[in-house]
């Protein structure tokens, strides 16, 4: 690989286009300037700390430190999908419902790749396992905070459709199946799109990364499709289990609707 | 036949009564007094507690959803899951005797369910429920949105489902009515029910 390297000083120079959007929120009043100076140094530092925990990670090819990487990374994509939520299941449910089945989800397709396609050596070599998993979280969580959102929310719109089942004798899986339907549609419509658009309209950021970074065009693009087959896979696993574990929490035992397992609205 | 024993819960107090077969029952009150938590408890549409039994069967000893196609609830404003008005009947055929008895075409299977007046609604989702043969039949106001007439063949319908043994709870605001359907009346005032004879 041929790598062009990158020098403080050409990311400085680069980093002036973000200060010429500041000045230029400052002069059209855009009220930005703030915000756009706060994700500029949190960006930098994220991403600064996020390199040195990597160029560690991958120096010490530890189990117990990738795992303790890849448990801090679930959790925190499980706190974002609750953040997604406009009206969250009550107590642990909230959290995790989400953080459970994201980690099924990506759990069975990270491990899928791992003994199938990638097998790499050792197994848990984190140069493999931290970037795959962050890419499939980062897309699984999109698809089960969407599923989860609009389940809760369709349930409580269509309250009297679904009771109306109800009332009638269905069973809790009957009478909340058009409603996790749409659930489930809106869960996995992204990654369908993403698929669809992908190459045409936008070329994906790992395979454009990998290209810049001096790999084969065609093995740069066999890796993207083998993520978003990841992807895929995880999002279709983890949304579905999310659906149906919030009907099961929004019903009971005696097949009625609970909404009152639902907090307030934010 | 429904024996109900120290009903409640949240917004309604402990509540007792029998309900024998082919007797109607009125329920009468103020809005927002507790009618319609009543008949949802007893349809277990909400958590409550209590005894409720069916022919000497107890509600928790069978599905939810079977105790419901036992006794079922028909609320005020009637929901709908599907597009097209037939989809809402399992079978639609069977319910042709019934929706002509209730003045509805029957050609109203493939409607689009807006296409429904609401008093037509309120006749559609009564015939949903008669369709299934329940044993009790919870009645939300089944007459409030209809003319003289349709409200006349409704309890001409119900009427006939007593005499072959049915039971009902009927909520009327319509004193004559209560007067018409039931002997007896279930009277809730803020969250308590009493009994009075009509």
């Amino acid at each position: 690989m041929n790598t062009i390297p990158l020098s403080n000083i050409d990311l400085a120079l680069a980093s002036l286009l973000v200060i010429l959007d500041a000045v230029l929120s400052l002069v059209l009043r855009l009220k930005l300037e703030r915000q756009i100076l706060i994700a500029l140094v949190r960006m930098c530092v994220q991403l600064t700390l996020v390199g040195l925990v990597l160029k560690t990670l991958f120096a010490l090819v530890s189990p117990w430190w990738t795992g303790l990487a890849i448990l801090v990374m679930v959790l925190f994509a499980g706190r974002e999908i609750m953040a997604r939520q406009e009206r969250r299941l009550q107590g642990w449910w909230a959290y995790g419902l989400g953080t459970g089945c994201m980690f099924i989800g990506a759990g069975l397709v990270m491990i899928f790749a791992l003994t199938t396609q990638l097998r790499p050596d050792p197994w848990y070599d984190p140069r493999y396992v931290i970037p795959l998993l962050g890419m499939i979280l980062g897309n699984t969580m999109t698809g089960i905070s969407l599923g989860l959102d609009t389940l809760a929310g369709q349930l409580t719109r269509e309250r009297s459709a679904v009771e109306a089942q109800l009332m009638l004798g269905a069973t809790r899986w009957e009478a909340a199946l058009p409603v996790a339907r749409g659930a489930l549609r809106r869960a996995l419509m992204p990654i369908i799109n993403s698929m669809a658009a992908t190459g045409l309209v936008a070329l994906p950021g790992m395979m454009t990364g990998q290209i810049l970074a001096g790999a084969e065009p065609i093995l740069a693009v066999k890796y993207q499709m083998l993520i978003m087959f990841l992807i895929a896979g995880g999002t279709g696993m983890g949304s579905v289990a999310a659906v149906l574990g919030g009907v099961y929490r929004l019903t009971d035992s005696r097949h009625r609707l609970r909404l009152d397992r639902l907090g307030a609205p934010r | 036949m429904l024996q109900v024993r120290d009903l409640q819960r949240p917004g309604l107090s402990p509540v007792s009564f029998d309900l024998n077969d082919g007797e109607c029952i009125a329920v009468q009150g103020p809005s927002g007094s507790g009618k319609s938590l009543l008949l949802r408890a007893i349809a277990d549409l909400d958590p409550n507690q209590g005894e409720v039994r069916l022919n000497g069967d107890a509600r928790e000893g069978m599905t939810g959803p079977a105790w419901r196609r036992r006794v079922i609830y028909v609320p005020a404003e009637s929901g709908w899951w599907s597009d097209r008005v037939g989809e809402h009947f399992a079978d639609w055929e069977r319910a042709i005797p019934l929706l002509q008895a209730l003045f509805l075409p029957a050609e109203a299977r493939d409607w689009p369910v807006q296409r429904l007046s609401t008093g037509e609604r309120q006749r559609m989702a009564l015939a949903r429920a008669l369709v299934l043969q329940p044993r009790v039949l919870l009645l939300d106001e089944p007459t409030s949105g209809l003319d003289s007439e349709a409200a006349a063949a409704v309890e001409q319908l119900i009427g006939e489902r007593l005499h072959d043994g049915a039971g009902v709870l009927w909520v009327t605001h319509d004193a004559a009515q209560a007067r018409r359907i039931a002997k007896r009346c279930l009277s809730v005032e803020n969250g308590r029910v009493h009994a009075t004879i009509l």
